[in-house]
């Protein structure tokens, strides 16, 4: 991230109540994931430790630290969702993919696969409750999502099974 | 002080009152999070484009979510003079047909789940829609609309939470103003103190009191804090107050800070919520500009300005302390209290914190006063509450229903109990705090000493159905795994109890416990509710200790006795 964009993102929080959250949310948002330098340029800006905003970063689980595939699937692990089957959608995504079977709910952080082009993760819950079970592709949200409509949704995000 | 309403604002609330009931037909779409995601939002462009090129003199609008998630997408039409029409299951390929009736003056009657003929937004404000179209139900004859009560719920899928004018039209902002210019900010909280009101975010502590304590702190600043962090898995209510009618939550704000004393509020709002933010942001800019929000507040010497604060996904931010130090851009960790936040809050100042919902009940309250309100609910627990029911119940959706209701009502005569036909086993409540609730136990009342006397909570109001097929210990490990992990860590207890009791589910579920190791499981999660620092701590084994209470065979049948 250029200086010009953090000093834009910064001008944006005249108040210091929320404004850290915010400017690293903000930089999230424009990255897709927290770079190290970014967080450096930030930490000499405001004056705040580099070990505070690790801290930080690493507490939330909203943020990553780590680049994150052209495509960022979450899938809703909510109550709701689990009784209405989110596991099973995890694990079928994660077999889609490629991933071990059980390494999101082990690992508890997003897993990227080799070609960069898809990173999994699991949320708490969405509040899409209704909807259960629930995942998101990037921005859309997709409710009463059933195992065999996996590759469907995949698909519109250029997956491609092996055999295709 | 001027006396009058601002033109301005009057000027407003007609044009409002002209966008709800327009001289031709307006057509919305339930635009909150889950609609827009069931196909709201592709039918909301299909009409858009079709009205266009049809006929561009048809209205079209967004609205909030209606509560019957399970009927999603709806869609309303409303011809003038005529019953606002809700119609449900609306897809794509429904809309020609929607414009088609529309344009012939009619409505597609195979669509049409039931008629609004009047609507009373509680705000001073009826709104008559007119007669016709009898062989649609009413609203009221179907029964999970019937055997409601909306209070909080009064503009959700109904007003247009973009646009400030309906919400004027509706009453909107009425109270604040009258409070403003007629109330002293004592008046304000003896109205509130009287009401009975209690937080609706958990623990039910009475709202009026600890806008008391605040107020008499004795401090050159304050604040107060909305939180709207709703982190219970299962719970969504207080994400549709927000996208359904976040002026509301303003209003409620504005009368808080009024009473109490202060220029300065905050919303924390989980990130997870963007639609939320982004209305909120919509909603606060729409009442800076017409004075409602800022300096001078309806030209009086009253001044107060809300901001918005986003979480970043930890559940322990809606514990109170905690969340303080996520706006101070600290780890969201909790501290023991006291000092409570009222002594020393935000920046160390003295900080009055409520849920959501508890800042939704206020203009109601002072519109319609103390007496008004305390006559809803029941003894100790006056007011209604809003529900998430969710789970395997057959009519999923949002519910309002008075404190003091039967959890069987709720279940069955609302929800119609169990989906696809199967038997409810338990309901959940209160998210990872609350407990599991057997069918045996259904006439309890929810209330927050009801709930709280069968070893669960009302939570912030998910209730989580679950029938014949659930396994009672896997959702006890589904939630001890929710808790252990979004454990700040801070505290031993929490960190380590936790740990070890999901080993011990996982255990037993593997087919591995021993009668042993259901004693160790109550007694390390008594010690850990115990002697946790915080409210996650405390609660977390409540799952557990429930599911042991009350469906103590299915652990026995999967340990060696």
């Amino acid at each position: 991230m250029d200086e010009k964009t953090l000093d834009e993102i910064i001008s944006r929080y005249d108040s210091p109540s929320g404004r850290l959250l915010g400017i690293l949310s903000d930089i999230q948002n424009e990255e897709r994931y927290i770079p190290r330098e970014s967080l450096e340029m930030l930490s000499g800006k405001l004056n705040v430790h580099l070990s505070q905003l690790y801290s930080l970063v690493t507490f939330y689980s909203f943020f990553s630290l780590e680049p994150v595939g052209d495509h960022r699937i979450t899938v809703c692990m909510g109550t709701a969702c689990h009784v209405k089957g989110a596991g099973e959608i995890l694990r079928n995504l994660e077999e889609l993919l490629g991933f071990p079977v059980g390494i999101t709910e082990e690992k508890r952080e997003p897993v990227t696969t080799d070609d960069n082009a898809f990173t999994l993760e699991i949320a708490r819950c969405f509040g899409a409750c209704s909807i259960a079970p629930v995942l998101r592709v990037d921005n859309n949200l997709y409710g009463y999502a059933k195992p065999e409509a996996l590759p469907t949704i995949l698909k519109e995000y250029g997956w491609r099974r092996d055999e295709d | 002080m001027k006396t009058e309403l601002p033109v301005g604002i009057i000027n407003r609330e007609n044009s409002g009152l002209k966008k709800l009931k327009p001289d031709i037909p307006r057509i919305t779409v339930g635009l909150a999070t889950c609609g827009a995601a069931v196909g709201g939002t592709a039918i909301y462009e299909r009409l858009r484009e079709s009205i266009q090129k049809r006929n561009p003199d048809l209205s079209l609008v967004p609205t909030g979510c209606i509560g019957y998630c399970r009927e999603e997408p709806i869609v309303t039409v409303a011809h003038p003079g005529k019953p606002l029409v809700l119609l449900n299951r609306v897809s794509v390929k429904d809309c020609d047909d929607i414009l088609n009736a529309v344009l012939s003056g009619t409505v597609p009657h195979d669509k049409a789940l039931c008629r609004i003929e009047e609507w009373d937004h509680l705000m001073g404000h009826n709104i008559t829609y007119g007669r016709g179209f009898d062989e649609i139900p009413l609203y009221d004859e179907i029964p999970f609309f019937g055997q409601q009560k909306k209070v909080i719920l009064r503009d959700a899928g109904i007003i247009n939470p973009e646009d400030i004018d309906e919400f004027l039209a509706v009453g909107g902002y009425s109270a604040a103003y009258n409070a403003l210019r007629n109330m002293e900010p004592d008046t304000v909280l003896e109205e509130v103190e009287k009401s009975g009101l209690r937080g609706r975010g958990g623990a039910g502590f009475p709202a009026g009191l600890k806008w008391r304590i605040t107020k008499e702190k004795k401090s050159d600043k304050k604040y107060i804090i909305c939180n709207a962090d709703e982190g219970d898995p299962g719970a969504y209510m207080n994400r549709n107050e927000m996208e359904s009618d976040p002026h509301m939550l303003i209003e409620g704000m504005i009368l808080g800070a009024y009473a109490i004393g202060t220029d300065e509020g905050l919303i924390y709002i989980r990130a997870e919520y963007p639609l939320a933010i982004r209305r909120l942001k919509h909603a606060i800019a729409e009442a800076r500009e017409l004075g409602i929000l800022g300096e001078n507040i309806f030209g009086t010497d009253f001044s107060f300005d809300i901001q918005i604060a986003t979480g970043a996904g930890a559940f322990v931010c809606g514990e109170s302390t905690a969340l303080v130090a996520s706006i101070e851009g600290r780890t969201g960790r909790p501290h023991p209290r006291p000092p409570r936040l009222t002594d020393s809050g935000l920046w160390g100042k003295p900080t009055d914190l409520n849920n959501v919902e508890t800042w939704c009940n206020v203009p109601v309250i002072i519109k319609n006063g103390s007496e008004w309100y305390r006559n809803i609910g029941a003894e100790k627990n006056s007011g209604t509450k809003v529900f998430s029911l969710v789970g395997d119940v057959e009519k999923v959706g949002l519910v309002e229903v008075p404190l003091g209701t039967t959890l069987k009502r709720i279940v069955f005569d609302i929800g119609n109990g169990g989906a696809d036909g199967k038997a409810v086993k338990a309901v959940q409540t209160g998210g990872p705090s609350g407990g599991c609730i057997p069918l045996r136990l259904f006439d309890t009342t929810v209330d927050f000493e009801s709930l709280n006397a069968i070893g669960s909570i009302m939570g912030s109001g998910g209730i989580v159905v679950m029938d014949e097929d659930t396994n009672m210990v896997d959702i006890a490990r589904y939630f001890i795994s929710f808790a252990t992990g979004e454990s700040c860590g801070k505290c031993i207890p929490c960190r380590e109890g936790l740990k070890h009791t999901l080993i011990l589910l996982n255990r037993i579920l593997a087919g591995k416990g021993t009668a042993e190791d259901l004693d160790t499981l109550k007694s390390l999660s008594e010690t850990i509710a115990a002697t946790s620092l915080c409210g996650l701590g405390q609660t977390a084994p409540n799952p557990v200790l429930t599911t042991l209470e009350y469906f103590r065979g299915e652990y026995d049948s999967l340990v060696k006795l």
